[in-house]
């Protein structure tokens, strides 16, 4: 499986859930702390994150940077190993 | 299972696939309510901006509504309108600087409401700007008032019972009667409420600003968005209701595509 990670910027978020629904692999999930505006802001629970963008793309706060496993490693075109 | 792969893996590479516009959009926190759509169009426009690289040839004109701060967050050269005339201003602009790429961004009570005429013989007359206009059915500033774009029955403070066709009329369809005119090239209604859709709307995006080179006429983006806080649900609820109430009179696809 293609591995992924999100980096999510607690401050801004708002907690407005719709990256949690987004998600395919069910990975987010509000946290039970809250930020300095008083929002519960969303955090990743399962560490099976894919790097499908999916939620930083609906974010309305912009707060997701997503990260994912360079592609040369997950194509098998390249079998220099 | 999963998590076992992950301990067993050794450690890889992780390379950034996603992140905010850092040059185009400022680095501050949007204004605007948990869950709303206006903060993902500016993102992407700004996307669009910083990827074909014209964030120096932009220049975007602000709307009276929520979306009035919109040069708080896009780092391009903006000018305020007054309400409802952001297209007016549009045209000035364009047609002093015809190289540039201008936008103007626009609310439904801004577009559809006070700044009908001017939209009309805006695109009538064919003038080469993109307009972004977000139908979220309501006034989302003043506290949610009807809008032409109400919904048929749809609750609203000023519509408690629920619109009433019979005495205000039905839903003014902008996209629709603007693809009428000659003067427009590209009108399509795209959506915010799923990841696909931001995709789609991307391209719209990316395509609407490429037309501007080509000088043949108006681009149109209707973006079929939320408002939460309007419509007094939370983001999730106002997601299923565009899908189950929004989509039926507001039908997502393009309207009006070039001929080629």
């Amino acid at each position: 499986m293609i591995k992924g990670n999100v980096n999510i910027d607690a401050k801004i978020c708002k907690g407005c859930e719709l990256c949690i629904i987004a998600c395919p692999q069910d990975a987010l999930a509000l946290s039970s702390h809250f930020n300095d505006k008083g929002y519960r802001y969303v955090e990743l629970i399962y560490n099976v994150c894919t790097g499908c963008t999916n939620c930083a793309l609906v974010c309305p706060e912009a707060a997701i940077t997503v990260y994912r496993q360079a592609k040369p490693a997950k194509k098998e075109k390249v079998s220099t190993e | 299972m999963s998590e076992k792969l992950y301990l067993e893996e050794p450690e890889v590479e992780l390379e950034e696939v996603y992140c905010r516009p850092t040059e185009a959009l400022y680095d501050i926190p949007f204004h605007y309510c948990p869950g709303c759509g206006h903060s993902v169009v500016h993102r992407l426009l700004m996307e669009v901006v910083e990827e074909l690289g014209i964030q120096e040839e932009t220049i975007g004109v602000a709307p009276v509504g929520c979306s009035v701060f919109a040069y708080h967050y896009m780092n391009v050269d903006m000018q305020e309108a007054a309400h409802g005339r952001a297209s007016a201003v549009a045209t000035g602009i364009k047609r002093v600087l015809p190289d540039k790429y201008v936008f103007t961004y626009q609310g439904d009570g801004d577009l559809a409401a006070i700044g009908t005429a001017e939209t009309i013989h805006t695109v009538n007359r064919g003038e080469n700007i993109l307009m972004v206009f977000i139908n979220n059915g309501i006034y989302g500033m003043t506290g949610g008032q009807m809008a032409p774009t109400t919904l048929p029955g749809q609750v609203t403070s000023t519509s408690p019972y629920g619109r009433d066709v019979s005495m205000v009329g039905a839903p003014l369809k902008m996209t629709e009667l603007i693809a009428n005119l000659p003067g427009a090239y590209y009108v399509t209604r795209q959506s915010v409420h799923n990841p696909n859709a931001v995709r789609k709307l991307k391209k719209a995006l990316t395509k609407s600003f490429q037309y501007q080179k080509l000088k043949k006429g108006t681009c149109f983006v209707e973006v079929v968005s939320n408002c939460p806080s309007g419509w007094k649900m939370t983001p999730v609820e106002s997601i299923k209701y565009i899908e189950e109430y929004m989509f039926p009179l507001y039908p997502v696809g393009d309207i009006k595509v070039p001929k080629e």
